[in-house]
Parts: structure tokens; sequence; C-alpha cells
């Protein structure tokens, strides 16, 4: 098997899995118990959240635990608009973002909201010219990914949050899923991030919004103060714990982790660069973990089953949009239509090898000749 | 250039007889800090020098940062004790560094190095003058000071000088017990006790199921914080429910507060002579509760003749808070849990008590023997500054 879709989701690692199982069984007490088995768990809590919260240079207090990033993602923006109804009905927000944030705001603009999509650059990068004049006093809420999952363009996080910074009733969400263990992470102009430990080879189930001292938020679970008084249910303890160790891992081994993929980029690019009928849709504002190319001509979905064969894995558009269409992202980079109807996602890890590309890159040109003929 | 840093003695080496004491203290404590980074560490009679990886040093320097005694560190080069390479070195490092004016400092303390001090200064300076444009010297105030100590195989060149926490090591004084409730002040006292060089132990007055197992616990973590500045901190927990509950069935309910502080005291002697400790200390500061008034002291302070050291005494709430937040203790300290002292608090209680009534109300019941049965059940947790292995392996 050629697993190259780690931007979907990547394997758990054993010391992480480890320390589920063995929180699982030793700290049964539930954390908001007042009894020696809730303190005791509500102790090893309290030291997750913090090595959390010194990992990514935030106060304890601004780690709220969730269930994943797509729970982080409509928390930041509900609660955002739920607290601060008064503050206006305006949104900024970008054509590269994730399901979790599109369909919320599609939600919002059911409920009265205005939300203008930020012009792009053809490189993808946010236009910065037309989006300081998209800025209003009346901008409730900006959300940026700060690593698009699709094509993998890293925004200028810290520059648009000072822009942002100008206007102190707007609100600055950066959903960093492909972000966080991959790339160094600057919270110093973000006020809500969002972020997902089964994308650092942490498990499904378990995520975070870390949520700036001075902004609040309207919860979206009701039931009183649990790990936060944002997000009520029991405390998945045994989660929250593997999470902090997976962000551990990830951050103490991310520069030689990043150069090995980088590495690996270098030739999965130059190759492909080779071949006259792919169209490279990544840039050099991409993380080298993502490499996004079309086969103008041949369905997105035709190639994937046809890598599929010869068992390598990789996505259409991104693994929660693989509905047959044209990638709306790519279509906002200036891409015409051939392009992206025809896009692939290759996602890289350090666990990937030379020989993987090698082999993926042989299965896709015999793909290429085989498909083009039919 | 290696890099090394360098730690002076300070104040530790004016201790005459002692000094030796003190300096080995020292040594010992930083050894056993840097014991887990890949470090050398030397030492003679007026300094330290710890060999280092540049990728250690951020870690280094934060564990320095928790030593008391330390006065003041520098980030020095270490070459070899030869004219022309000090020479060659000394400006390599000036021409890192940007001035305008600066100074040349030497000292021999090999004196066969066959330069004196004075004349290899002002020889180091027109090395300088020449090849660095737009400098001059000013021996009096200098943008930059560089240090030169020659000693018989290496030379340290340095510019830099970093403060240290100060104090005196701890261990360098006997022990003390520390009153340590969960509030802001008591750990800020214990602070400042032990930057004296003083030992501590703490002591908690425990009021299950009036107070609850998160009070222990912010205790607990409180003691790991100041476990920081010394090695392990011994908490002992007093359970302290019976003899309050029966404080508040005796007698005037604006006497329970100086009845109840007397106890305590009483509860802390006994404890010193048990523990061998020299002292009480505590976080009371005047004035700023009934019981903290000159008047209540006084009258609290009266069953017992052991020193009772209250660091904070002339210092403001906003001082307290700033050293509280400085030790990373404040955040904790304002957790919303109950102790001792809060729980029962009489809405008037005497600012201006009278020994002969305190002593009256406590002749109404046998304190002695409840202070007794408290002594046996005492219970005693080690706190390390780390928390156990297990949960470290599990993060």
């Amino acid at each position: 098997m050629i697993y190259l879709d780690y931007s979907a989701t990547t394997p758990v690692d054993d010391q992480v899995l480890d320390s589920f199982v063995k929180v699982n069984k030793t700290y049964i007490g539930n954390p908001n118990s007042l009894h020696q088995l809730g303190v005791e768990s509500k102790h090893l809590m309290e030291d997750a959240t913090k090595q959390v919260a010194d990992l990514l240079h935030v106060h304890p207090s601004e780690v709220i635990f969730t269930s994943g990033a797509s729970e982080s993602n409509n928390l930041a923006i509900l609660g955002v608009l739920l607290k601060y109804p008064q503050r206006g009905k305006h949104i900024l927000t970008t054509a590269l973002e994730h399901s979790s944030i599109q369909e919320t705001l599609s939600f919002c603009e059911k409920l009265g909201y205005i939300i203008d999509i930020v012009p792009l650059l053809p490189t993808g990068e946010i236009d910065l010219d037309k989006f300081a004049a998209l800025l209003t006093k009346d901008t409730v809420l900006v959300s940026i990914a700060s690593v698009s999952s699709e094509v993998g363009i890293r925004q200028d996080i810290t520059r648009i949050g000072a822009m942002v910074k100008a206007y102190p009733t707007t609100i600055f969400h950066v959903d960093g899923t492909q972000a966080v263990g991959k790339i160094p992470i600057d919270l110093t102009n973000v006020d809500l991030f969002t972020f997902s430990a089964h994308k650092f080879y942490g498990l499904k189930g378990i995520g975070c919004l870390i949520k700036r001292r001075g902004i609040e938020l309207e919860p979206l679970i009701h039931g009183g103060k649990s790990q936060t008084i944002y997000r009520s249910g029991t405390p998945p303890l045994a989660l929250i714990v593997s999470l902090a160790k997976a962000l551990r891992i990830a951050l103490k081994n991310q520069p030689e982790r990043f150069q090995k993929v980088e590495s690996l980029n270098h030739l999965l690019v130059k190759e492909l660069s080779k071949m006259d009928s792919v169209v490279l849709n990544s840039n050099d504002h991409s993380i080298p973990h993502i490499v996004n190319f079309s086969v103008p001509g041949i369905k997105a979905e035709t190639m994937l089953h046809w890598l599929e064969q010869d068992a390598i894995f990789v996505s259409t558009k991104t693994a929660c949009s693989k509905d047959n269409s044209s990638s709306l992202a790519l279509l906002a980079m200036e891409k015409d239509d051939s392009v992206a109807r025809s896009s692939i996602r290759v996602s890289l890890s350090h666990l990937t090898t030379e020989d993987e590309i090698l082999k993926f890159l042989k299965s896709l040109e015999k793909g290429i000749q085989k498909l083009h003929l039919k | 250039m290696e890099k090394v840093i360098l730690i002076k003695y300070g104040e530790l080496s004016t201790k005459k007889g002692n000094r030796n004491f003190f300096i080995k203290t020292l040594c010992s404590e930083v050894e056993r800090k840097l014991a887990l980074e890949n470090c050398t560490i030397t030492h003679d009679f007026s300094r330290m020098c710890i060999t280092f990886d540049e990728d250690q040093l951020s870690d280094i320097l934060k564990k320095l940062n928790t030593i008391f005694g330390i006065h003041a560190y520098h980030i020095a080069y270490k070459v070899s004790s030869d004219l022309e390479t000090i020479k060659e070195k000394v400006l390599e490092v000036m021409k890192q560094e940007s001035f305008h004016t600066f100074k040349i400092e030497t000292s021999r303390r090999d004196k066969n190095f066959p330069i004196p001090s004075m004349e290899l200064s002002r020889l180091l300076g027109s090395i300088i003058l020449k090849a660095i444009p737009n400098v001059q010297v000013d021996v009096h105030h200098p943008d930059v000071l560089c240090q030169v100590e020659i000693h018989e195989k290496d030379t340290y060149i340095y510019t830099n000088a970093y403060p240290g926490l100060g104090g005196y090591p701890v261990g360098t004084q006997p022990k003390a017990l520390l009153m340590l409730s969960g509030g802001i002040d008591s750990p800020v006292a214990g602070y400042l006790a032990m930057k004296r060089g003083i030992k501590i132990e703490a002591v908690y007055f425990e009021a299950i199921p009036h107070t609850s197992l998160e009070a222990r616990n912010k205790v607990i973590e409180l003691s790991r914080r100041l476990a920081q500045y010394t090695n392990k901190i011994n908490l002992h927990i007093v359970p302290f429910t019976e003899l309050q509950e029966a404080i508040y069935q005796h007698g005037d309910p604006a006497y329970c507060i100086t009845i109840m502080r007397r106890m305590m005291y009483r509860i802390m002697e006994r404890l010193c002579q048990k523990y061998h400790a020299e002292a009480i200390v505590n976080g009371e500061s005047i004035g700023q509760v009934a019981s903290q008034t000159l008047v209540s002291m006084h009258v609290i302070n009266e069953v017992t003749n052991y020193p009772v050291i209250r660091p904070l005494a002339c210092f403001d709430k906003l001082e307290i808070m700033d050293i509280a937040r400085k030790i990373d203790t404040y955040d904790i300290s304002i957790l919303p849990y109950e102790d001792c002292c809060t729980i029962f608090v009489p809405k008037h209680p005497v600012i201006h008590p009278e020994l002969a009534v305190a002593k009256e109300i406590e002749a109404t019941f046998d304190y002695e023997t409840m202070i007794d049965t408290i002594m046996k059940n005492i219970q005693t947790i080690v706190i390390r500054e780390e928390d156990s292995q297990v949960e470290k392996d599990l993060l």
C-alpha cells in the first residue's frame, strides 16, 4: 500500500496510542467529579492542557478541547456571531476554506449575514490590497486558513492579523488544521485558532480551539462548565492526553520532518513538471506536504480509482468534498475549468519514501496514457 | 570559538569562614539542576564554568534562573591564553557588537602572563580603535565593556552580564516551616524565605469536608512551583476539621479567627520541634486582614517563642502580586477553592483582640488533646518540581 493522503488523516503514532490506552485503563474518574479519582483525572487534564498551551505559547485558559477541527470551526464562527450580535453583519473569508467553514458560513448567510470572499492572487495568496478594502468596522469576523487543505497555500497570518487588529471589534479566526505540526505557528495576532490531532499522528475525535482571553464565545453544546465553559460534555481525558502528546512529538520533530518532506516534494514536483499533460496547481507558496496537480481531460475521480488499483491512495480536492464537481479553490486561483475538474491532491509525510514516490509516478504515467486513449 | 557560561559568586565570596560551604552548596545545586543536560561544570574559588552545546543554551539558562545564590552570569568565549590569539579573538568578539564607545578590562588570574593587565587593556584597545571605524574609548560609561580574564591555560572574553536570582543558595540556612494556605501571599513568602537560603517545608491546614480535595491540589501545585527553586518540598497536611469546628462551637464568633490562628501557631511549634525546624514562615502582611493587625499579631504570636518570619510584613498587595506572577503562583492562587482561613469567617472579626479574652475562650475546651490527635494524623507528601514519571510518560 502506498498512502499519499496524509492531509486527509495520518496514522496514529504508537506512543500516542499507548498513552491513550493507559489513560483509559488507569484514570477512570470523570475530571468533573469532586472525589479523589475525579481530582486525579482533573489534574492530568490540567497538565495536558498546560502542555498544549506551552507548546503554542498561549495561556492554559485559552485552550478549548473539541471533537475535532469541524467542531472548532463551527464553535469559532457561530460562537462569535451568537455572542456579539450587535457588532455588525459582515464576514470575510476566502474560497480556499474547508467545507466546515464554507458550509457554516452559508448557514450564517441564511441568518442574514453578508459573506464576502476575499479575491486571491493567481498564486493563491490573499490579495492584501483588496482584503484591506473589504475590511470595515462592520466586519465581525475574518476566517482564513493558514494553510489551505486542497492546494496547500500558506497565508501570511501574522500580517493579515495585524491588519485585522486595526479594527478592534473584528475577530480573527484562523483554521490551522493543515498547518500545525508542519510549519511554525505564530498566534500573536490571532484571536481564534482551530486544529485537530489526527492531522499530526494523533487520534481522530479530538481537536482544539484556541480562544484568546478577552474574547467570549456562546457555547454550541450547553451543559455547564466542563474542561471549559465553552464546551460541555464529559472531557475525553484519554483523547486530550493523546492530543497533548501528539502535539509535543510533532513540534519537537517538526524541523527534521519538514526537511524530509521538502526533499520528497522536490523529487515529486521535478518529475511531475516533466510530464506534458500534467498541470501543477501547487506552487512556491504551498507547503511541501501538499502537491496538487491536474491532468486536464481525465476526471479526477477516474484517476483516483486508477491509482487505487495499484494500491496508491490520493485525494481529489479534499477528503471532505469528494462530490464530482469543479474545485472552487482552483477556480478562485484563476485556473480554468478543465484544470479544476481534474485535480488530484497528493499529500506527503516524513513516513513517505522515495520509492513510494517513484512507484506513484510510474502508475500515474501509465494512467495518463491509458485513460487519455479512452 | 567555544562558548561557556561563567557564574560569578558575588556576595557569596564575601562570606569569609563560611565561604567554602556557601560555594559548595551552590555548586552542588547547579550540578543537580543541570544533571540531565549534557554539559561539563568546573569550578574554582571565584567562579563556575559551564561548557555546553549551543542548542542547550536556553534550557540551561532557564534552569540557572531558578537557582538562588547566582548573582550574575556571563556567556563568554573561551580561547587559549596566548597573546596573539587573545588579540585576534577580542577583535572578533568586538566586531560582533554594535557600539560607539567601549572599554577593555583585563584581569590576570595568572600573574605569569607576560603583560600586566593595564598594559594589555591599552594594547587591545588600540587594536580595536585601528580596526573598527568611528569608535572611541570611554572608561566611565562605555556602550560595550569587554572583559578579558586571563588564566593559566584559558582566557575568557565577554561583553555581557545577565542578572541571576540573587540571594543565598537554598540550604545555607537551616530549615523553616512555611504556612501554605493556597492564597496569593504564602507562596511568595516561601519564595522570599528560600531566597535567603532557608530550606522550606510546607504546612497546609485542611478542613475536609469544609474544604475540598481541589483546595489541597492547589496547595500541591503551589508547592511544586516552589520546588523549582530547590529540589523537593515536603508538604505536611494537618487535619484541622475537628479543632476548627470546636473553635466555632465555643465562644465569641468575633474571636474565632484569633483563636484559630493561635491554634495553628501551637501546631506549627509542635511541627518545628518534630521536624527540627528553626522558624515559622508565613505570608502575613501588616493590616491586610483582621488577624494581621499589629495587635492581632501580638495576641496570636503569644503562643510560641519560635521566630515567626513574615517576609511580606511590609509589602503592599500589588507588590506581592507582582512577585506571585513572576514565580508563576498567581494563576494557581486565584483559583476559587475555599481554604480553612476562608470558611467560617465571622462578619466582624475582632481587629484589636485582647489576650485575656482569647485565653478565657480557650479555657472552655480541651484543645490540647485535639492537638495531640492532630499530630498523630499528619500526612506528609513529597512534592518534586517535576511531575511524576508516570504522568510524564503519558504526556
